[in-house]
């Protein structure tokens, strides 16, 4: 475990704030499977549950950039292994959506991310939060955060 | 403002009016406690509006802190808590059930996890830790307000159930069920039932002779009159949820009639085919119709297609005809209740990586090989000979944990290795006193009542024990013998070995059929690829779907015992839902307002449940047929609702709404700082 390179971000302050919407079978408990195994992790991630990466709105993506984030994680169960048969599958295809329409706000790749991680990859996730928190500390804030928040 | 309307036990409805929040945050020991200043944060949260109260607890989980909430939502009039503890996923439903007593709707509990996904991963970044929990709960305290009551539904219990596996695990199982008088299928994939136990010689640390206890249960098994055994049989489809599940099994042929014969093998005596013999870890042979061993259950014979090359000898053979080579697959459908899944392990195979020299050199086998070289029913009568020429082995090595605790195969224990490994050597050693056994192990394990006293009995008759791994393993190639260099990590020595058979200790991995039942019952994989428990203190053999549970090393290895135990821990939370005949499932589906609805139909594809109907006749004077959530089939995952352009379809309990109130509450405008 990489613990030591977790402790690093002693960078002045800024933390970025992601939003990461993980599937309450699979992503969600690979979150909490990062937390039983101690994987420590950049505090910059919200997570917000939903039963199904299928559930993932465009609406809340958007609503997420608007409001300030400086990321948005897509999260769920490895294809096939769907809690509900195939609802990562539709979240997929709706991802390639939401990437176009995110580089056509003008937002860097890196804002806007899927990854899929089973309930026993904690390490994988919490790899996963901190390469996110990484590759957005090195471009900065969103330029669509409003003045004021964080 | 009025939470007068007397409806008794489940008035759902304290929700009119006001929301009053109660937010209740837990220290759980130190451990969040010990990262998030907890005093903070519940200060913090106290000044967000329409919290009316926020307490702080050591264990909110406890009897003291659940009567906390209780006495909280009487005395402040609470309508919606908010418990920000541990994870849901093991915590939620104590909540529910706290709140519900207090007459509030389950479903207006939020529940919050500051430990798993804060305190946990940020352990050294109290302050960092402590910001986010306020921002989780904020989230929470948002959520809360808008949620709204739920009601969960009870559906109906077929009383019978499916155990898939044979092994010893399954047919625990599937005893245990059946003595309690419910009906039971249980399907096994091989031509008998028994499993890997079938196949061992001796079972520690008592060293029974292992089919000789199984053999009599295989047999109660068969006998049951309330146990169906499908055996030579697979899962194909599983469909329905808790209390009503439609299986689809699969019968492979056998190309025999099953009631005409009767196991007697002389067709196997004609049969001029011959192929390793799987059972026998593929040492010596079998014909290609053969009857798997002495002792299966059902003891009748099957072909073995792939090899049989039509001659009909054993056709003419059979006094009984009933050898048919056209024979298809058969299917039967199943309803059942409850589905148990038993579905075993395989041994890891060192082939592909050569091992210590697996698969190069000929006397470098496997325990499993060894289990069968020694079993008096095996290829050799019960003598312990080295492949390479047939002779019996004086000097014996076992190397440990081959394909367990090693970065590059398996990084778990596989639990079993030592104790097999003693007794193999014991046994041996028993049989033939002259013979030379080291163990070269990492560390020794021997967890359970007996396991420490078959380990010193073995250190009496002699075996040694040696603490360090092979670092090169070579053939002679003259001898044959293996020429092992290893480091005694106790004596701080290099020693060169030689033996004439090193036997390999090899673990427990999950078998190719495990994804296929994985899928098809929805289950989640653990990180050594064998499925996994809902909880792994507290729900050891239940799954996070209702109604499917899990027994012996499907959820990780572990010995006979304790498969066995989990055998029958199944049965036991089966019946709960066998004998109430009645399930309750989650309130949580998908919702349709007809109002809104277009009657387009794109959501119909999207489920995969077929849950969404459009309706027969036009909604009101529209001339529209709308769509229509069937509840019972709904599964509540939400993905109609994202494709519903007209927003007409909802989740209930993750509406549109109460997601944003969360997206939008990770965000607070910065305070101004001094």
């Amino acid at each position: 475990m990489s613990s030591e390179a977790a402790a690093a971000p002693k960078t002045n302050g800024w933390e970025p704030k992601i939003v990461a919407f993980c599937c309450n079978w699979c992503s969600y408990g690979g979150a909490d499977s990062a937390g039983m195994g101690r994987f420590q992790q950049p505090a910059s991630a919200r997570i917000i549950r939903v039963m199904c990466s299928g559930r993932i709105d465009p609406l809340h993506v958007f609503n997420a950039f608007l409001e300030g984030a400086d990321a948005v994680l897509v999260t769920g169960c490895h294809i096939g292994d769907c809690h509900y048969v195939n609802g990562n599958d539709k979240t997929k295809i709706k991802y390639k959506f939401l990437e176009n329409v995110v580089r056509e706000l003008g937002l860097e790749k890196e804002r806007l991310q899927l990854n899929w991680i089973s309930a026993s990859e904690g390490e994988k996730f919490a790899n996963f939060i901190r390469d996110v928190t990484e590759q957005i500390k090195k471009i900065g804030p969103s330029p669509l955060k409003p003045e004021g928040v964080v | 403002m009025s939470d007068s309307t007397e409806s008794k036990s489940t008035d759902i409805n304290k929700d009119s009016g006001e929301k009053r929040v109660g937010v209740f945050v837990c220290e759980c020991g130190v451990n969040i406690g010990g990262v998030v200043n907890t005093k903070a944060v519940a200060e913090y949260i106290g000044t967000l509006p329409g919290v009316k109260v926020t307490s702080v607890n050591k264990f909110t989980c406890s009897d003291s802190g659940q009567a906390d909430i209780q006495n909280k939502i009487k005395e402040h009039n609470l309508n919606r808590v908010v418990v920000a503890a541990c994870s849901p996923k093991t915590h939620e439903p104590t909540f529910r059930a706290c709140i519900e007593q207090m007459g509030l709707n389950q479903y207006f509990l939020e529940f919050v996890n500051i430990r798993d996904h804060c305190s946990w991963i940020h352990m050294w970044e109290k302050e960092k830790a402590t910001e986010k929990a306020k921002d989780l709960i904020r989230m929470g305290v948002e959520r809360a307000k808008l949620l709204e009551p739920l009601q969960a539904s009870e559906v109906p219990v077929t009383d019978k159930a499916l155990v898939v596996g044979a092994g010893v695990a399954g047919m625990q199982a599937a005893l245990d069920l059946a003595d309690m008088g419910f009906q039971v299928y249980l399907v096994e994939k091989e031509p008998s039932i028994g499993g890997r136990m079938a196949r061992f010689d001796k079972v520690f640390p008592t060293n029974d002779c292992s089919i000789c206890i199984l053999g009599p249960k295989m047999v109660e098994v068969a006998r049951n009159k309330n146990i169906k055994i499908m055996s030579y049989s697979e899962v194909k489809a599983v469909d329905g949820y808790v209390g009503n599940f439609n299986v689809k099994v699969e019968h492979k042929p056998r190309y025999l009639d099953v009631t005409k014969c009767t196991g007697c093998a002389k067709c196997s005596e004609v049969c001029p085919v011959e192929v390793p013999y799987d059972f026998n870890e593929g040492f010596g042979t079998r014909k290609a119709i053969y009857v798997p061993f002495p002792q299966a259950v059902p003891l009748r014979a099957v072909l073995d297609k792939e090899n049989c090359i039509s001659c009909k000898a054993c056709a003419k053979a059979c006094q009984s005809g009933a050898i048919n080579y056209d024979m298809q697959p058969g299917f039967t459908d199943l309803n059942v209740g409850v589905i148990i899944g038993a579905v075993g392990f395989k041994t890891y195979d060192p082939e592909p990586r050569h091992d210590f020299g697996y698969g190069l050199y000929d006397n470098v086998i496997t325990a499993m090989e060894f289990e069968r070289l020694l079993n008096a029913a095996g290829p050799t009568g019960g003598h312990v000979v080295r492949p390479s020429d047939c002779k019996e082995p004086i000097r014996v090595g076992f190397v440990n944990c081959v394909g367990s605790r090693d970065k590059a195969t398996n990084i778990y224990c596989s639990g079993v290795c030592c104790m097999y490994t003693i007794k193999n050597a014991q046994l041996l050693k028993e049989k033939r006193p002259e013979t030379d056994h080291t163990i070269m192990y990492m560390d020794i394990r021997t967890p359970f009542r007996g396991y420490e006293e078959s380990y010193n009995r073995s250190r009496n008759l002699g075996v040694k024990f040696l603490r360090g791994r092979p670092s090169e393993v070579k053939e002679d190639p003259v001898t044959k013998n293996i020429k092992v260099r290893v480091e005694d990590t106790l004596a701080n020595e290099i020693r060169n070995l030689e033996f004439d058979l090193l036997v390999l200790a090899t673990g427990i991995v999950p078998h190719e059929g495990i994804n296929q039942i994985q899928q098809l019952l929805k289950l989640s994989k653990a990180a050594d690829g064998l499925l996994m428990e809902a909880h792994p203190k507290l729900r050891p053999v239940d799954t996070t779907i209702d109604g499917v549970f899990l027994a012996g090393v499907a959820s990780g290895p572990k010995d006979i015992p304790y498969a066995v135990s989990q055998g029958s821990a199944c049965a036991s939370r089966a019946t709960i839902l066998l004998k109430n005949k009645k399930a309750i499932t989650e309130g949580i589906t998908a919702v349709v307002n007809p109002d809104v609805c277009a009657g387009c139909g794109v959501c119909l594809p999207m489920c995969p449940f077929q849950a969404i109907k459009m309706d027969e006749t036009p909604y009101l004077n529209t001339g529209i047929k709308k769509a229509n959530v069937v509840k019972a089939l709904c599964k509540g995952c939400g993905t109609c609702v994202t494709a519903c352009p007209t927003g007409a379809l909802e989740q209930s309990h993750f509406k549109n709404e109460q997601v944003l109130a969360q997206v939008k509450n990770v965000f607070k405008f910065q305070e101004v700082v001094a």
